[in-house]
């Protein structure tokens, strides 16, 4: 009985949209009214810049706009493979950024397993409290400090090579040393912060778990191997998912500052790239072009993994 | 007797699991020794003398206590525009983030919301693909006209939307019972957003606070772009970035007196107020960490 007079006012809503829209409107309004703002900066600032993509395909000038320019094709990406580099640029983006993830990525998996074995309560407190503070330290301070530490002059580093006995060698100015600085500083800063979420999903783990598996002689060894890691897999397969995606963007902060003159065969990747040539010598349409490969093939890239993900696990773990 | 029972009331552990102990103890001794140390360090240079910094006695405590390091960075003018500037970035645009992100979280969290899944979309489609940095800067300097002004790096990331979804994760997990209380009692979506479910996402809110702030403190690079011609409008660490990237010439006079305790205290100072903010809200951040599921 209540099932058909629902059915009977869908066909009713159905015969007249426009009170259909009417309804859902009047009970709605309130929500759209806030949510106006939110949707207004993401069209004005994510969506209009994408509409603004075109002059990658178009010879752009800031007297013509974005619309009146002329159209040239692929004439932009044309000039980018003709660049003898291109290939140095892609490769240096993936090197460094593969790097980073197999650095980064596992540290802050045994930092939590670590924190959650130990049972001294009091250097647990320290250890992960002290570990947060680089996290908060800035991208143009982090470098900073590199470079003054490092200094083979006045730094930390100087100090213990002449303490070694070594005569100590520029760092900053020594290309194969780049990207172990860059992906080890990386560590070093957000270690401590990216193993939170390890953290709680293991503090989320139930203790029946663990009992059971004491009981029936498993050591702490065991257990962590046979309940915290499985327990965590699937953060950790969300975590790598998010990570794999943006494994052709390299965050162009911290590699823009730690850039020089003797490093630079090392160090430009893709998006310093787009804002040294594009940006700073005002080739708009030709950085726009490379930057839509860029994030075209990343917007791939999280697509691929995510679908292979969701392969693997029978839509369980992934992320959309 | 006693003492017998009660040892055997006690888990004995295995040697095994004092092995693992002793070995996770040691790992998170090496852990608070190598992010510790380089902090001690900077932090004890910046209070050591120019000639201990350049004749490396500088160990682990201040060499030749001097607080001339900091001196020059507090007669340093560019040094107090720079604060107040990244004081109002960081106030206003935590401001704006907040209110955008809870205007945008609150209806989409609405699970009977018409149009919140095509609006959801909207939003969750731009951390899938991106325009790129020149298109936005196009847009922005060109079109919306904010070269050189306040509003390019205020709005430079406004709503971060991973940290949206968080906040409608957090507004998903409220009981709705108490929205249909709220409803029945005449109350509106706003008063129901302020009065009902704010409160009850303090947590959440003062961990998304955090991390908008630390963002907003620690942002150069849009500063750098859109900012570059206006000198009086520079946040504090791009006057950083330009004294402490450039090469160690910038003031001849500084580098004899004492240009290393200059960059040291400078680190320190720039530092010490995002530290100071995050241990305030600390106690709020652990239960708003639940960054669960970001499954849209």
């Amino acid at each position: 009985m209540a099932n058909q007079s629902v059915v009977a006012s869908d066909t009713l809503l159905k015969r007249n949209p426009v009170q259909r829209f009417l309804i859902t409107f009047k009970k709605n309004w309130q929500l759209h009214l806030m949510i106006v703002l939110p949707l207004v900066y993401m069209l004005l600032f994510h969506y209009w810049p994408m509409y603004g993509l075109q002059i990658a395909f178009r010879d752009y000038s800031s007297a013509d706009g974005i619309t009146g320019s002329p159209w040239v094709g692929l004439a932009f990406f044309e000039k980018f493979f003709a660049n003898n580099n291109w290939s140095r640029y892609v490769w240096n983006t993936f090197r460094i950024s593969m790097y980073s993830l197999a650095a980064s990525f596992p540290v802050p998996v045994i930092l939590a397993l670590t924190l959650h074995v130990n049972e001294n309560k009091a250097l647990k407190k320290i250890a992960q409290n002290v570990s947060y503070i680089p996290h908060f330290i800035s991208t143009v301070v982090m470098v900073s400090i590199l470079k003054q530490v490092l200094s083979p002059m006045t730094g930390f580093y100087g100090v213990l090579c002449k303490w070694l006995e070594v005569s100590p060698i520029d760092l900053f100015g020594t290309a194969e040393a780049f990207d172990h600085l860059y992906v080890w500083s990386g560590v070093w800063q957000n270690m401590g912060w990216n193993a939170i979420i390890y953290i709680s999903a293991l503090s989320a783990v139930s203790p029946d778990l663990h009992e059971a598996a004491r009981i029936d002689g498993a050591s702490r060894w065991k257990r962590v191997l046979y309940v915290d890691i499985p327990a965590i897999l699937p953060t950790i397969c969300i975590m790598l998912i998010m990570r794999m995606g943006h494994v052709l963007s390299v965050g162009y902060e911290k590699i823009y500052l730690m850039q020089n003159d003797l490093n630079l065969q090392v160090s430009e990747v893709i998006s310093t790239f787009v804002f040294r040539e594009g940006l700073s010598k005002s080739n708009f349409s030709f950085g726009a072009a490379v930057g839509l490969m860029n994030s075209v093939i990343n917007t791939c890239m999280v697509f691929l993994v995510n679908w292979i993900t969701n392969k693997l696990s029978d839509g369980e773990a992934g992320l959309f | 007797m006693l003492l017998a029972k009660k040892k055997t009331n006690k888990i004995i552990e295995s040697k095994g699991d004092r092995v693992l102990t002793l070995i996770t103890t040691l790992i998170l001794l090496l852990l608070i020794f190598i992010v510790g140390y380089p902090v001690v360090y900077v932090v004890s240079s910046s209070f050591s003398s120019a000639v201990a910094i350049r004749s490396a006695r500088v160990i682990l405590f201040p060499v030749e206590f001097t607080l001339q390091g900091y001196r020059f960075v507090f007669d340093y003018d560019s040094f107090w525009i720079g604060l107040r500037n990244s004081a109002f970035y960081t106030v206003c645009g935590v401001s704006i983030t907040m209110f955008l992100e809870i205007m945008a979280a609150y209806p989409l969290s609405k699970r009977n919301y018409q149009g919140g899944k095509g609006i959801m979309m909207i939003f969750f489609f731009t951390t899938l693909f991106a325009a790129g940095m020149i298109p936005t800067f196009i847009v922005k300097a060109v079109y919306l006209g904010m070269y050189g002004t306040v509003w390019a790096v205020l709005f430079a990331s406004a709503i971060g939307v991973t940290d949206m979804i968080i906040l409608r994760t957090a507004f998903r997990s409220i009981p709705g019972e108490l929205f249909d209380a709220a409803a029945i009692d005449g109350a509106n979506e706003f008063q129901t957003l302020v009065q009902i479910a704010l409160p009850l996402v303090k947590a959440t809110v003062s961990t998304l606070i955090l991390y908008s702030a630390v963002g907003c403190w620690n942002e150069y690079f849009n500063a750098m772009i859109y900012l570059s011609n206006n000198e009086t409008l520079q946040p504090l660490q791009l006057v950083l970035r330009n004294l402490l990237m450039a090469a160690d010439v910038v003031d001849p006079s500084l580098v004899d007196t004492g240009m290393e305790q200059m960059r040291y205290a400078l680190i320190v100072v720039s530092t010490v107020p995002v530290l100071v903010f995050y241990f305030v809200v600390q106690k709020y951040f652990k239960k708003g960490v639940m960054i669960g599921s970001v499954k849209g």
